[in-house]
């Protein structure tokens, strides 16, 4: 506890922190289109489509070649292992493609939830087995981020202090892991939206679960200015009868990052979880505009909530790939705004884009 | 892990924070004038005075006394215990005198450090015993902050796992129990600069030690925005031979606290520990003109650097109690502009100048 032993040099550290810069440049968010085959099973199921390689190879196409308005929108894109290596019809790999354009490129690099013996129904993530090599291949690859996903649910008695510190500590050793081999760690500690509680009891679920992490990260002797954020926003449950504004959303949300997230971390990405496109899009913008002090970008990462209508646009007719990519087009410049607080709203929000937090405050 | 059971009412929170912000307005830190009797031997013994009650009482006086020029640049000032309760000349309580003119009363609470057996020399602190009543009496004697100093030593061995936790552990109970009274608890985790290290391992040493106070503020459920935080600056050992610019410490002092200190926390009042009042302020100085984004309030709480120079003015002699005055209103005025990064360093010559360190030093 009292020697340091060094992880990494001053040009590695450099290239980490320069490369989280470049995800969350003002402005840019990220694309989640890193669903795994099964996660694709139920999307295209939703629109009729056959989960087949090509399938799956086509609706990606849908989204990498829109055209230059998404350059400013789109600092990075998380793929899936398989998709990291299809091509274009053009047989142009999709990697390049996307790097091409000045985007850079991340790949999914857990394994999938296995259960905690002993819990409530508690996951942790696995994934690290061979994962240093796994990271160097990727970057030789193209890829300079990282992605790994941890789920923690909220119940009468969960999450327990064991799927806390254990995810806690799995989301380290990636970070570690990927940072050794020149890749920027997002670490994502999902706290599910399931359930029927308020916001008050998802706001202190998650400062418990983000300061665990963060315990853990200095634990591991992770780089933080070489590292990004992927959380929930802080949300009421699914089923929880009470509605909060936007402004209550983001008041929470802000405040659950302000006592956990030391303001080395570069970027904080939210994920959209299970909310709706315009939703999402609503909510980061008030979380941009909360008035308390925030040391960090927060931005998106976003998978259905930048994806939605284009899979709806597009059923899997060739016919329908240009309003397809439209729609994609429209929810990255969309969020490109609400990253910045600049976006007034689709047709449920007819105001301007500042909100008005008046004496909303979470104590 | 997973429900909350409130700590605090809203009402309690809007207090502790709304005192917090008092103390650490633009412009103003911390007088620490809470030496211990023991302490204050080793500042009047020096200077030639007797060490009686009454000694002690005529120079805080001469301190309390300043006029309405350190109304700008003192928040707030810690008190001894015995200090509480002595009155001015005029017969006037010394915490009415302060609190009279705007500026928070605050108390040091700890008992001192004892040993932990099997270590190498290293220490708690003890105090929690009765500390609620103590808490609740002196918020009615007119205090509205306290204070509780760790202390950790680098060398080849220490700081060990077992001090880092055990200090950080009874930091945030007494964090906690503060502001169960309404109490905003200083909480000061002080790494001596004994030793030959240089400027990285006191960086890596601070680093570590805050992530765990915050990890155990956030385990004892304590309430950030009313707490301060009272570290040491990241400064080289006292027999390093490497000479570091002022700049250099700012940049590995606000990067140790950007790795850990949570936004959430209104401000850093740092302690000067064996530093001159000159070198003291210009550090300061640097640390808020650092170009790193700085989500907190960062100012002083001094002790001897705001009276060195004023203790060695006064020497006990009547005759020389304004002057002595003069000096300590000087030395708040530097640090005020210091605090606000606007402090120019006028020379080096003088009793400014000279070090204040005293070896292993426990109040």
């Amino acid at each position: 506890m009292t020697h340091q032993f060094p992880t990494l040099s001053e040009g590695q550290k450099r290239e980490l922190h320069e490369t989280a810069l470049r995800i969350v440049s003002p402005g840019k968010g990220i694309l989640a289109a890193d669903e795994s085959v099964g996660s694709m099973a139920k999307r295209l199921a939703q629109v009729g489509v056959e989960n087949t390689e090509e399938n799956r190879r086509q609706f990606r196409q849908i989204l990498f070649s829109a055209d230059d308005r998404i350059n400013s929108c789109i600092g990075g894109v998380i793929f899936f292992h398989e998709t990291l290596y299809q091509h274009s019809d053009n047989g142009v790999p999709f990697v390049k493609m996307i790097r091409d354009r000045g985007i850079l490129v991340g790949v999914k690099v857990d394994k999938g939830v296995v259960p905690l013996a002993g819990t409530c129904g508690e996951t942790t993530t696995q994934g690290l087995d061979g994962l240093a090599e796994r990271c160097a291949q990727y970057k030789k690859d193209g890829a300079v981020f990282a992605k790994w996903r941890c789920v923690l649910k909220i119940s009468d008695s969960n999450p327990s202090k064991l799927a806390i510190t254990e995810n806690a500590n799995v989301l380290a050793r990636c970070s570690s892991i990927c940072q050794q081999n020149g890749i920027v760690p997002v670490i994502e500690p999902e706290i599910l939206p399931d359930g029927d509680h308020d916001l008050k009891r998802c706001q202190y679920v998650t400062e418990k679960v983000l300061a665990a992490v963060y315990k853990a990260m200095s634990d591991h002797h992770v780089y933080l200015e070489g590292s990004l954020l992927k959380p929930n926003m802080v949300t009421p449950g699914h089923s929880c009868p009470t509605k909060y504004s936007a402004e209550e959303v983001a008041m929470a949300s802000v405040t659950a990052m302000r006592r956990t997230v030391p303001p080395a971390v570069p970027g904080i990405c939210f994920l959209s979880g299970g909310q709706s496109e315009e939703e999402a899009s609503v909510h980061l913008n008030a979380i941009n505009n909360c008035p308390l002090a925030k040391p960090w970008v927060l931005t998106f990462s976003f998978g259905r909530a930048l994806q939605v209508s284009a899979l709806r646009a597009w059923r899997g007719h060739k016919e329908n790939e240009k309003t397809a990519t439209e729609q994609f087009v429209k929810r990255a410049e969309v969020n490109s705004l609400a990253c910045q607080g600049k976006y007034s709203g689709g047709d449920n929000y007819g105001e301007a884009g500042h909100r008005t937090f008046g004496s909303c405050h979470a104590y | 892990m997973t429900h909350q059971y409130p700590a605090l009412t809203t009402e309690q929170k809007k207090e502790l924070q709304e005192i917090a912000q008092r103390i650490v307005a633009p412009g103003k830190g911390i007088l620490a004038a809470d030496e211990s009797t023991g302490s204050m031997a080793k500042r009047l013994n020096p200077i030639g005075v007797e060490n009686t009650e009454e000694n002690r009482r005529r120079y805080r006086q001469l301190l309390f006394t300043a006029d309405q020029r350190i109304d700008s640049c003192i928040g707030g000032v810690i008190f001894f215990h015995e200090t509480l309760y002595q009155k001015s000349d005029d017969g006037v309580c010394f915490a009415k005198l302060i609190k009279d003119r705007d500026i928070v009363v605050g108390i040091k609470v700890d008992k001192g450090v004892v040993p932990l057996a099997g270590t190498n020399g290293e220490t708690t602190t003890q105090g929690l015993d009765g500390l609620s009543e103590r808490c609740a009496q002196y918020k009615k004697d007119g205090a509205d902050f306290a204070k509780w100093r760790c202390v950790l030593k680098i060398s080849e061995t220490t700081p060990s796992q077992l001090a880092i936790l055990e200090n950080a552990n009874v930091l945030a109970r007494y964090a906690s129990i503060c502001q169960q009274n309404g109490i905003v608890p200083i909480v000061e985790p002080e790494i001596l600069p004994d030793g030959d290290h240089d400027l990285k391992r006191c960086q890596y040493v601070t680093e570590k030690v805050l992530a765990a106070v915050y990890k155990a503020l956030s385990d004892h459920h304590v309430y950030l925005e009313g707490t301060l935080l009272k570290p040491n600056m990241v400064t080289p050992g006292h027999s390093c031979p490497t000479k570091f610019s002022s700049e250099e410490i700012a940049m590995a002092t606000v990067t140790a606290l950007r790795r850990t200190v949570p936004p959430a926390v209104t401000g850093v009042t740092f302690l000067s520990g064996g530093q001159s009042e000159e070198e003291a302020s210009v550090n300061l100085n640097s640390i808020n003109t650092c170009p790193l984004t700085k989500p907190w309030a960062l100012t002083f709480s001094y002790g001897r650097a705001l009276q060195a120079s004023a203790l060695n003015a006064w020497k006990g002699d009547l005759n020389k109690e304004k002057a002595g005055t003069e000096e300590f209103i000087k030395r708040a005025q530097a640090n005020g502009l210091a605090a606000l990064g606007k402090y120019k360093s006028s020379g080096s010559a003088g009793a400014a100048a000279q070090s204040l360190y005293v070896a292993n030093h426990a109040y």
